[in-house]
């Protein structure tokens, strides 16, 4: 007598909440591009951004044990590793991950709790702009 | 025939029957957790999944007490030193099923210290063999990241047959 294994419907009912989650996802999400995020950003800063702030901006502590390069790496066209967990963390460069900076609310989800860890407050929308400026000029 | 074996061919069906219903029975809640997925009978939430899966593995949500999560959920900015924060809506949806989800028995019978699923006496005893120098290996760093050695983890998997730990 062999033992009943897990039917096919179990295996693919997470497939089926994905795909629910997606449908859902996709009506609720702003989709956005980077460079129209970018846009909005500097325009709230009432300035141009400036990429070379937003690299040293992004690969330098602010008075707190983590930079953002601690988890995202140095030049983010790699997966980096969450510096407390080791989770890996996909790239944030969007050249190198075309999912990144495609939502306002996760942009800014996202924005609120890192430089809250790093900074101890919310980033400007200066800062914003800058790193976002700077993360488009990076190439695989 | 020999009048004396009258009953050993019913015993026999009916030993082989009992046996194999005692190790249906036995298996079964290994068979729910076929491919590996103990503690987590439950399909996870897909935003619990997302929300909560980022930074860290989604943690099976049966390997806490509901008043853990309910902490948790409590104090999303000052998650383990960090800021995790949600907007209201999500937060009381996952919260809602965490709730409704968390672990009950042997494996989340207490909430543990910090709300850490890691201290809890099940979690310990599970991985009492690891030694101390395994955890602060640079590709593990925490007990907290099952993937590091449980390779099936992103998938709910913990099968003690997909585990390979780092040197």
């Amino acid at each position: 007598m062999s033992l009943p294994r897990p039917s096919s419907q179990q295996r693919t009912r997470p497939l089926q909440w994905a795909l629910l989650f997606a449908i859902f996802a996709c009506a609720a999400a702003q989709a956005a591009t980077p460079a129209e995020l970018l846009a909005g950003y500097s325009a709230a800063a009432g300035a141009p951004a400036v990429a070379a702030r937003g690299q040293a901006f992004f690969t330098t502590t602010h008075g707190r044990e983590w930079s953002c390069s601690a988890c995202h790496g140095v030049t983010p066209v790699q997966a980096g590793r969450h510096a407390g967990t080791g989770k890996a963390i996909e790239a944030l460069a969007p050249a190198a991950n075309p999912k990144r900076f495609t939502d306002a609310a996760t942009t800014e989800k996202w924005f609120r709790r890192n430089c809250n860890d790093v900074l101890g407050r919310e980033c400007s929308a200066g800062e914003k702009a800058d790193v976002l400026a700077w993360l488009q000029t990076l190439r695989r | 025939m020999n009048p004396n074996n009258k009953r050993r061919p019913l015993h026999r069906p009916r030993a082989a029957l009992a046996l194999a219903l005692m190790l249906l029975a036995a298996s079964a809640s290994s068979w729910a957790d076929g491919d590996g997925r103990r503690g987590q009978r439950v399909l996870p939430l897909p935003s619990y999944e997302k929300e909560c899966g980022a930074c860290h593995v989604a943690f099976p949500v049966g390997l806490l007490p509901a008043q853990s999560w309910q902490h948790l959920m409590a104090n999303l900015p000052r998650h383990y030193g960090t800021d995790a924060s949600l907007d209201t809506a999500m937060a009381n949806a996952i919260g809602v099923w965490l709730t409704a989800s968390a672990g009950s028995g042997k494996r989340a019978s207490e909430a543990p210290t910090d709300d850490r699923l890691t201290r809890g006496s099940w979690f310990v005893r599970e991985h009492r063999e690891v030694n101390a120098a395994t955890w602060k290996l640079p590709a593990v760093k925490s007990p907290s990241h099952c993937a590091a050695c449980h390779r099936g983890a992103e998938q709910g998997n913990y099968s003690e047959h997909d585990i390979r730990i780092p040197r």
